[in-house]
């Protein structure tokens, strides 16, 4: 199922991409220095504490934590949809101020629009980002080509024409990523993505976006519960604590790509989520302790 | 039983209905022997149509188009204003006591003033139908707008859209389901708002021919004219139902068919 995108990319305005990885010497691509987040001023209820996370161009990178952890506020503030409390975010280099312009976000709910067919829904971002939003009518047959190369490349050629409600969840999720890639952003922010998808599914899932990251190589940030999706995806792991959450460690994963699901039964890869797994439950019950402390 | 024959028997059903309603009352003014200037039987009213057609037809035209010019206003106003409402948090909090405040109002009250600013006639029966007929479609629009995923208009924000991108990408295409229902109750609501003007303040329409003819107790043409309003009403309605249906069928296909998550 490995297609290859025929897809020009130098006839497309699309940002470089050919310095993926970056040295070691090279500044982060996202940058996030003592970042604090409080709901309802500094006063109200503190959902992120003292983070702090350096992320370089083409990484790919997961942040693990329990729910309510502060996960998805991290994401929001990254892409400038919140406002940190405290501390500073930088993204290409420049602070974060505000909503940045051309970041791939794709979230647990697909939010397909339900009255537009999929090759449709997965060009709405083309209607909005520039410099496609002027070229896409004078250009369209080229747009629509991409279109189609990237959801034959997640396996929905066929597919173009249905509505979402025609389609699995599963479905619908791959039509999400096309989504959120079709502009080919520099950044791509995905929130629990497969949450909401059985074992099997997920775990295809998985390999469907190692495939179209290899190939592209852009920087992702992919916020998860599931250490074994973490595992399975990412170069680098972030751990976070419980709410106010903060990282509390990092974890390189050097496992060869293209991983399978079979490697996730390797040892190696079944120590790495050994090692997380413990450290999260000794940091629950260390918060636990202290908790109780407090109330005795 | 097969679902060819269940569907035509739902298609018979309202008729089936109707015509029951119908022969019940003519059997209990039979029965009773009720005088007509009480309750006159149907066939009395139906005669009473025949012999008033042309007097009854022009005061139902005169009612259309004060209702439908009251409704065009009402969708025009209720469109923007749900618009408005929907589209940011700040005016929902300002306006929306208002309007609950003015919703609250008996319209039947407030045609005095209008007399008295509009005088008597059509212009006063417009605006009360607009009057009655906005109202619901403001708040659905507005609530339509208020369903668009907070998710999606992440996703959109961080591609940098505007204000109005979300607005004309999702949130109008979102709420037009929640439109095209209010226009149902809408046109009802501005027939109803037409007929009240009538009755209070006018020399024409439907309204007046039922006060004239209440005044001089020809009681089946009064009927008549109830019979022709409620014809009017059902009418419009059934259009505005299949304009919905078509306009807005993904989204009640989309609730029929939805697939469960996962595969
Ligand atoms: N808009 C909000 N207003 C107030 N509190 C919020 C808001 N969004 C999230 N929170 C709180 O912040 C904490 C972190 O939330 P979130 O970032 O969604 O966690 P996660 O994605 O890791 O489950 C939670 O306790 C949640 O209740
Ligand atoms: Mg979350």
């Amino acid at each position: 199922m490995l297609a290859f995108s025929p897809t020009p990319a130098s006839a497309l305005p699309s940002a470089p991409q050919g310095d993926a990885g970056g040295g070691p010497g090279a500044a982060p691509f996202v940058k996030l220095d003592g970042v604090s987040l409080s709901y309802g001023g500094p006063e109200g209820l503190k959902a992120l504490s003292n983070t702090h996370m350096a992320i370089e161009k083409g990484r790919f990178v997961a942040v693990v934590g329990p729910s309510g952890c502060g996960k998805s506020s991290l994401m929001k503030l990254v892409t400038g949809l919140l406002p940190p409390t405290e501390g500073s975010i930088s993204v290409g280099g420049a602070k974060v101020a505000g909503p940045l312009k051309i970041v791939g976000m794709a979230f647990q709910n697909p939010t397909l629009l339900p009255w537009r067919p999929l090759l449709s829904n997965v060009m709405l971002p083309l209607e909005i980002v520039q410099p496609h939003r002027t070229r896409l009518r004078a250009h369209k047959a080229e747009y629509l080509r991409k279109a189609r190369d990237l959801l034959e490349t997640v396996g929905l050629g066929e597919f173009e024409d249905k509505f979402p409600w025609m389609l699995s969840g599963g479905m619908q999720q791959r039509a999400n990523l096309c989504r959120s890639l079709i502009h080919d952003p520099d950044l791509l922010m995905l929130d629990e993505p497969f949450g909401a998808l059985d074992a099997f599914t997920r775990e295809e899932l998985w390999g469907v976006l190692q495939e179209v990251w290899m190939e592209r190589r852009f920087t992702c940030i992919l916020v998860t519960h599931d250490l074994r999706e973490a595992a399975f995806l990412a170069d680098t792991i972030y751990v976070m604590s419980a709410r106010p959450g903060t990282i509390i460690a990092k974890h390189e994963v050097d496992l060869p790509r293209p991983r399978t699901v079979d490697s996730t039964f390797e040892p190696r890869f079944v120590d790495l989520v050994h090692t997380i797994r413990s450290q999260i439950a000794q940091v629950r019950n260390e918060a636990k302790q202290a908790a109780k402390a407090k109330a005795s | 039983m097969s679902p060819n024959s269940r569907r035509n028997m739902e298609r018979l059903a309202p008729w089936v209905v109707t015509i029951g309603l119908l022969l019940i009352w003519q059997a209990v003014v039979m029965v009773f022997q009720i005088e007509p200037f009480v309750m006159p039987a149907p066939t009395a009213i139906f005669e009473a149509f025949l012999q008033y057609r042309d007097s009854i037809l022009i005061h139902a035209w005169h009612t259309m188009v004060s209702t439908l010019l009251g409704f065009v206003l009402g969708i025009v106003v209720g469109l923007l204003l749900g618009i408005f409402i929907g589209s940011s948090r700040l005016v929902y909090a300002g306006l929306y006591p208002v309007l609950i405040g003015f919703n609250s109002v008996p319209k039947v009250a407030m045609v005095p003033v209008l007399v008295l600013w509009l005088g008597i006639g059509q212009p006063t029966a417009v605006a009360t139908a607009f009057l009655l007929c906005f109202f619901p479609i403001a708040v659905n629009v507005a609530t339509g707008l208020a369903t668009v995923e907070p998710e999606l208009e992440d996703v959109l924000r961080s591609l940098g859209a505007s204000r109005t991108d979300i607005l004309l990408k999702v949130g109008l295409p979102r709420a037009m389901p929640y439109f095209f229902a209010s226009l149902k109750v809408a046109i009802t609501l501005a027939f109803v708002g037409a007929v009240i003007s009538e009755t209070l303040a006018s020399n024409d329409g439907i309204g007046y021919l039922m006060i004239q003819a209440s005044s001089q107790f020809r009681v089946p043409l009064m009927f008549a004219g109830l019979a022709v309003i409620a014809a009017m009403g059902v009418v419009t309605y059934l259009f505005f139902a299949v304009i919905e249906r078509r306009m807005t069928g993904w989204a009640v296909r989309g609730q029929n068919l939805a697939p469960g998550g996962g595969g």
